[in-house]
């Protein structure tokens, strides 16, 4: 792909003598939104790291677009509170913001209401959307958000992508987020790159949760991708799909046949 | 007035303008036991002044700026916390150049007022230094106030949007290593973080802006200036403590005041 804003190429990270990550290939175009998921401590906020420049991989490279111009959200913001910061004078912190166009900003992510409040005031949603509009204010080609549902409850959550994908679609930029929300990811994202410490599979979401490779890794959260895939239930036992990680229709537990309800599998 | 008196005001009011802002980044990146470092690093600075026969002003900024360096250094080679390292290298420093001292027989020097500062003497030559070195740090503070304000509210962020973080968070430092050199003849190396600090923390309750609260905190050190030589003036209290407790005083009164 010639046209992409980032590619990586064999990138691995070591940290204390243990691989965070492994030979990673991974590349973002415009306008397309790419999702990272993974368990705990697969790495994904090291991956994102390496791509924003912040960390240097051990081997392999990291290409950038020459001059490109990347928005970032970071997982949490953390201001001092002896710090009197309002929204505004935060959003002012990127050059050339004056009121006019950081208002602007919060229109596009629904947070105008704060402009004026303390900025270690307003409530986890809102601070998620103030984030968003500061990347935005950046006029980025690359958006990267490091979990941007964080502490937002799940109405908030599905709000939120919806956002993501419609300031895709206006700014036509690429994004790249990490994220634990499965089954909300699904449907807003164009390619979804599963990692633990290596790239175990990624494509387009479809493919994806049908690999064995993503079963195996979210056994226990599969229930969730099954409600919002309902071709993948037919083609399997759902029970047995989802409480072993391994496509097994036939296990040892008995009690697993006698059970039709979804949660069972979450105590089974 | 006396001359004396005059050059005292003139240089504690420049120490208080320019405290202000800095020390209002020592509160929000919260610098408090980093300067507090610097400034017992300073003794030794002084020590080694004498020993290489070079102004004191040049060695004790020199010798704040190598602690800087000796301490991020010591950050990410080992795994021992910020605090632990402060720890040690804040009475280390200033021990070392008590003992320095000490083999200085032929070198005669007020140890108490560089301890704690000995504003009533200073020299046209101090004042001259002093006014100098405030307009410096003065001047690079306001031009770098918004990158500085950036790195302090998000680093990260801060080097993502392209700014050189490394360079700014050494370049805070080589201020306050600054103004440190400077405030020593004020106030002594015992009582310069409080001049840092003590304004800003006043000002931080009634302030709704960074510049705001920088500005409040410039005020209220001029007045803690004013304030301590008037009672070092009238009831023949050393000088620079009677500053500090005058702005313990300010910063108990901002308590007091109803906020906004």
């Amino acid at each position: 792909m010639s046209d992409a804003l980032i590619r990586l190429n064999a990138v691995s990270v070591t940290r204390s003598g243990q691989s965070v990550l492994d030979n990673i290939q991974l590349s973002v175009s415009p306008g397309e939104i790419v999702t990272l998921i993974g368990p705990n401590g697969a790495g994904k906020t090291t991956l994102v790291r390496a791509v924003l420049g912040l960390l240097k991989p051990d081997s392999g490279e990291v290409w950038r677009k020459p001059k490109l111009r990347v928005g970032y959200m970071p997982q949490k913001l953390h201001v001092d509170a002896t710090l009197p910061l309002s929204v505004l004078r935060f959003l002012r912190l990127v050059p050339g913001v004056d009121r006019e166009t950081a208002l602007a900003a919060l229109v596009e992510v629904g947070a105008e209401k704060v402009i004026d409040s303390p900025l270690q005031g307003i409530s986890g949603g809102e601070m998620q959307r103030v984030l968003l509009a500061r990347a935005l204010l950046r006029e980025p080609e690359l958006l990267v958000l490091d979990e941007p549902v964080q502490g937002v409850d799940v109405a908030g959550q599905a709000e939120l992508y919806a956002l993501i994908t419609q300031l895709r679609d206006r700014h036509q930029c690429g994004v790249l987020m990490v994220s634990h929300d499965l089954h909300l990811v699904m449907s807003t994202t164009d390619q979804v790159v599963c990692l633990n410490r290596h790239v175990c599979c990624s494509g387009h979401p479809e493919q994806v949760s049908n690999d064995p490779a993503f079963v195996e890794l979210f056994g226990q959260n599969a229930p969730s991708l099954a409600i919002y895939h309902h071709h993948h239930d037919h083609a399997h036992d759902l029970h047995g799909e989802v409480c072993q990680p391994a496509p097994a229709p036939d296990h040892a537990h008995p009690h697993n046949h006698t059970h039709d309800h979804g949660d069972s599998c979450k105590h089974g | 007035m006396a001359d004396f008196l005059l050059y005292a005001l003139l240089a504690g009011l420049a120490l208080a303008v320019v405290a202000g802002p800095l020390g209002s980044f020592v509160v929000w990146r919260r610098m408090a036991y980093f300067g507090d470092t610097l400034s017992h690093a300073a003794l030794l600075g002084v020590a080694l002044g004498f020993l290489l026969d070079i102004s004191p002003t040049i060695a004790v900024t020199v010798g704040c700026l190598l602690l800087a360096i000796l301490l991020v250094t010591l950050q990410q080679r080992q795994p021992l916390a910020s605090d632990t390292l402060l720890g040690i290298l804040a009475p280390s420093t200033l021990s070392l150049g008590l003992v320095v001292l000490s083999f200085m027989r032929d070198v005669r020097i007020d140890l108490m007022g560089y301890l704690f500062g000995d504003l009533l003497a200073i020299s046209p030559t101090d004042l001259a230094w002093i006014l100098g070195g405030s307009a410096a740090v003065l001047v690079l503070i306001c031009a770098l106030w918004r990158p500085l304000l950036a790195i302090t509210v998000h680093e990260e962020l801060a080097t993502v949007e392209g700014l050189p973080v490394a360079t700014l968070r050494m370049t805070l430092m080589l201020l306050i290593a600054v103004v440190i050199a400077v405030a020593m003849k004020i106030v002594g190396v015992l009582l310069i973080t409080s001049l840092l600090i003590i304004p800003a923390a006043a000002a931080q309750r009634h302030a709704r802006s960074p510049e705001q609260m920088a500005l409040g905190a410039s005020v209220i050190g001029i007045l803690a200036v004013c304030g301590g030589l008037a009672l070092s003036w009238f009831k023949d209290t050393p000088a620079g403590p009677s500053i500090v407790v005058s702005a313990a005083a300010l910063f108990l009164l901002s308590f007091v005041l109803p906020k906004r």
